[in-house]
């Protein structure tokens, strides 16, 4: 049988839409897309007769009612009065900073053991197998249970400060590590911009200075290039670089008087500086540690995928190891690399859900814990979870497919 | 509504029991098994033995209805539930009755459609603290870090608490009064508060129960009770009227001491009703005539229940108080059983 069929001008018939193969297809969608709005419809019709049949309805109105509890980390203002639409943006908050720093780190704990683990030392070799295969073959929850309960274990409370002799001391006299978290000094400008809102605004001033130094030296830099290349003689940039870099910010902080507020007993707890609570740390490094051996093994299997002979040429024209891996290898493994790693991002951003596990306020713990509960809109709460979850991940996946392009091998 | 199930359970895992319900009695006697929702373990009110066995306050409650319905105490299944999952295992029909230190309250009864079919224990919110800290009153702990169990009305009773007296704390949410034990225990979190009855209980457990103190303040009213779904009344009055016949069984003197005695021979009607010898009081509620002797023979009249797993004699200590009998000045009235 001929897979091409002849055209026939004006006599369309009704089977030739599964017969014909240029209709085929499109029958076979438009069939499925009919089901599978059936089925919707079907679930939706069920969903919307039991809840009715139970004196229920779907409404997003608690969002707006005020929640009544209180959150123990927030980047964003908040107290019990604040609405849920409130506390759930407090916790989406939460959850994108943790799933931001998991990211980072797991990223240089997987290049790290990754590489290392190829390395020519037998010793620093096995030690990274034992690693990959310790964490990644023990669930993260596990791991987060297990570095939380050993903080709150091991790390003195606040009361261990206190005393003419305690039996804990601060660090320095600056950093205080308790089984609450870590307190460290947090900066603050005397003389900055504006009262409450201008804080903002100050650290805005401070990362446009450092913006503005960062293009200022790759400018510097391309004219030594541009120089080179013309002249063959490259121009010292090295101070005007330092001088660039350092100078402006300097000048810019004296002026808004940078300023140290130092933890100090107060009370129950310390006060003052900046908190990193315990949650956050368990969850922080349980993620990095856990998603770092996968990406460990996806940096080890990149570098595999690099022909041998790519290093042995590096090596040939005088190259010492780190610079074959950093100047041939790692470019070329990249395109290896990069799709795995954004599964691993997402894999980061999902997992964070686990942060109930250790009572850190991330959106599952305040819009689709505390809210859900105390409000009972278990599907509305639950569906808008969905959607941040969803949304979330293709952002990540869309941005990292950018840095992915980007990077790729280009073929011509 | 049959057809919806399994789909209904794909979709909304639970809402399409609401109108299943409607023959809670009939399903738990052809089930011959009551499954009751408790704690996850809270000493005194629902927590297994070293055999393994549950025990407890809240406990004796479902053996009672088990024993009142099915002959037989020992015919439950617990399922142990956390503050949070509680009610979803009672909407979905997981669980038959929940019998969990739950509160009472507006929005519980009447938007999250539950029938609360009584009182077994008046509580208040409180506050337990290390003695080292030196705390006398509440009102002094501006800035302390607080372990509060997540999702329950004390988490919102502390924060209206903090908020109204001016003063700031930190919360620290757990899932459970095990995980809130040991946070407190291990010191990070300054103070624990939950229902009264509860830190009673905990302290209870502890190595050295004499280190920590209950703070005066109770800040809340916590009326905990029995509650099923909404909707399926002749359920809802089974378990209702189980509970009013252990409280009037006190009432009336009757205990599972003298309970057989009092059946065949007594001079008060209300206890010859009570226990079935006269009227036609069990078939009403589709049960036999035994039904409430039955109950009380197995786990005693309230006073008996609340002696044997929370009083003044029991590890956990916890006075009468308001939980005494209204022919003691407390708050317990059942009505009458006529």
């Amino acid at each position: 049988m001929s897979t091409l069929s002849d055209p026939q001008q004006g006599s369309f018939r009704p089977s030739m839409l599964l017969n014909d193969t240029r209709y085929r297809s499109a029958t076979l969608q438009v069939i499925a897309a009919v089901l599978l709005a059936l089925c919707l419809f079907y679930l939706y019709s069920n969903l919307a007769t039991n809840l009715r049949a139970a004196g229920l309805n779907i409404s997003f109105a608690f969002l707006g009612a005020p929640a009544g509890y209180d959150i123990n980390q927030t980047l964003i203002d908040y107290n019990s009065q604040s609405t849920n639409l409130r506390a759930a943006m407090v916790g989406i908050l939460n959850t994108l900073l943790v799933a931001f720093l998991a990211c980072i780190t797991a990223t240089v704990f997987g290049v790290i053991a990754g590489v290392l683990r190829l390395s020519n030392n037998w010793l620093v070799r096995k030690l990274m197998a034992v690693y990959v295969e310790i964490f990644r073959n023990i669930p993260v929850l596990i791991w987060i249970i297990i570095i939380f309960t050993i903080m709150t274990a091991v790390m003195p409370g606040p009361r261990a400060f206190r005393g003419d002799e305690p039996s804990s001391t601060m660090f320095l006299d600056l950093f205080a590590f308790t089984n609450r978290g870590v307190y460290t000094p947090g900066p603050f400008f005397t003389r900055g911009v504006g009262g409450e809102a201008g804080s903002i605004v100050n650290w805005l001033i401070v990362i446009a200075t450092l913006i503005g130094s960062f293009f200022a030296t790759r400018f510097v830099t391309n004219r030594a290039n541009e120089t080179q290349a013309a002249t063959g003689e490259r121009p010292n940039t090295l101070w005007t670089n330092l001088a660039l870099w350092f100078v402006p910010i300097i000048v810019v902080l004296f002026i808004l008087g940078l300023s140290w507020d130092v933890p100090e007993l107060k009370g129950f707890n310390f006060a003052g500086g900046i908190k990193i609570g315990g949650p956050l740390i368990a969850l922080w490094f349980a993620l990095s540690i856990y998603t770092g051996a996968f990406i460990a093994e996806n940096v080890r299997a990149g570098i595999l995928a690099v022909s041998k002979g790519q290093t042995e040429a590096a090596s040939a024209l005088g190259l010492r190891p780190r610079r074959v891996m950093s100047l041939v290898v790692l470019p070329q493994a990249m395109r290896v690399i990069i799709p795995p790693l954004i599964s691993q991002f997402l894999n980061i951003t999902k997992n964070s859900s686990l942060a109930i596990a250790v009572g850190y306020a991330d959106i599952t713990a305040t819009l689709g814990g505390i809210t859900l509960n105390q409000t009972g809109r278990a599907i509305e709460c639950v569906l808008l979870l969905m959607a941040f979850y969803l949304i979330i991940s293709l952002l990540i996946s869309a941005g990292m497919n950018v840095y992915n392009n980007a990077v790729k091998l280009k073929e011509r | 509504m049959k057809k919806s199930v399994i789909l209904g359970a794909l979709t909304v895992a639970g809402l399409s029991a609401g109108a299943a319900a409607a023959a809670t009695l009939d399903d738990v006697k052809a089930r011959g098994k009551l499954n009751c929702g408790v704690t996850t373990g809270l000493v005194g009110f629902a927590a297994p033995d070293a055999n393994g066995e549950w025990k407890g306050f809240d406990v004796a409650v479902c053996r009672a209805v088990a024993a009142a319905v099915l002959g037989d105490a020992n015919a439950v299944e617990f399922v142990p539930t956390t503050g949070k999952t509680r009610f979803t295992a009672l909407a979905s029909g997981e669980i038959d009755m929940l019998a969990r230190n739950t509160t009472w309250t507006f929005s519980r009864d009447v938007d999250l459609k539950f029938t609360f079919v009584g009182v077994n224990y008046y509580d208040g919110q409180g506050f337990m603290v290390p003695k080292e800290l030196g705390v006398s009153s509440a009102k002094d702990l501006d800035g302390a870090t607080v372990c509060i169990q997540t999702g329950t009305t004390t988490e919102l009773n502390l924060a209206d608490f903090f908020r109204a007296n001016n003063i700031s704390y930190e919360p620290v949410p757990i899932e459970t009064n095990a995980e809130a034990q040991q946070q407190y225990l291990a010191g990070a979190c300054d103070v624990y508060t939950t229902d009264a009855s509860g830190l009673a209980a905990t302290r209870a457990t502890f190595e050295n129960p004499g280190d920590h103190t209950l703070l005066p303040e109770i800040v809340s009213k916590e009326p905990l009770g029995p509650l099923v779904r909404h909707g399926d009344d002749e359920w809802g009055d089974v378990v209702r009227w189980t509970l009013n016949a252990l409280i009037t069984a006190e009432e009336l003197g009757v205990s599972s001491a003298n309970v057989g005695e009092m059946a065949s021979n007594t001079n008060n009607p209300e206890v010859a009703r009570l226990l079935g010898t006269e009227g036609e009081l069990g078939a009403m509620l589709g049960l036999d005539a035994d039904w409430a002797k039955r109950a009380i023979e197995t786990q005693g009249n309230y006073g008996e229940i609340f002696a044997k797993n929370i009083g003044e004699e029991t590890p956990i200590g916890l006075a009468r108080g308001l939980n005494a009998q209204w022919t003691d000045g407390g708050l317990l009235y059942s009505p009458p059983f006529r």
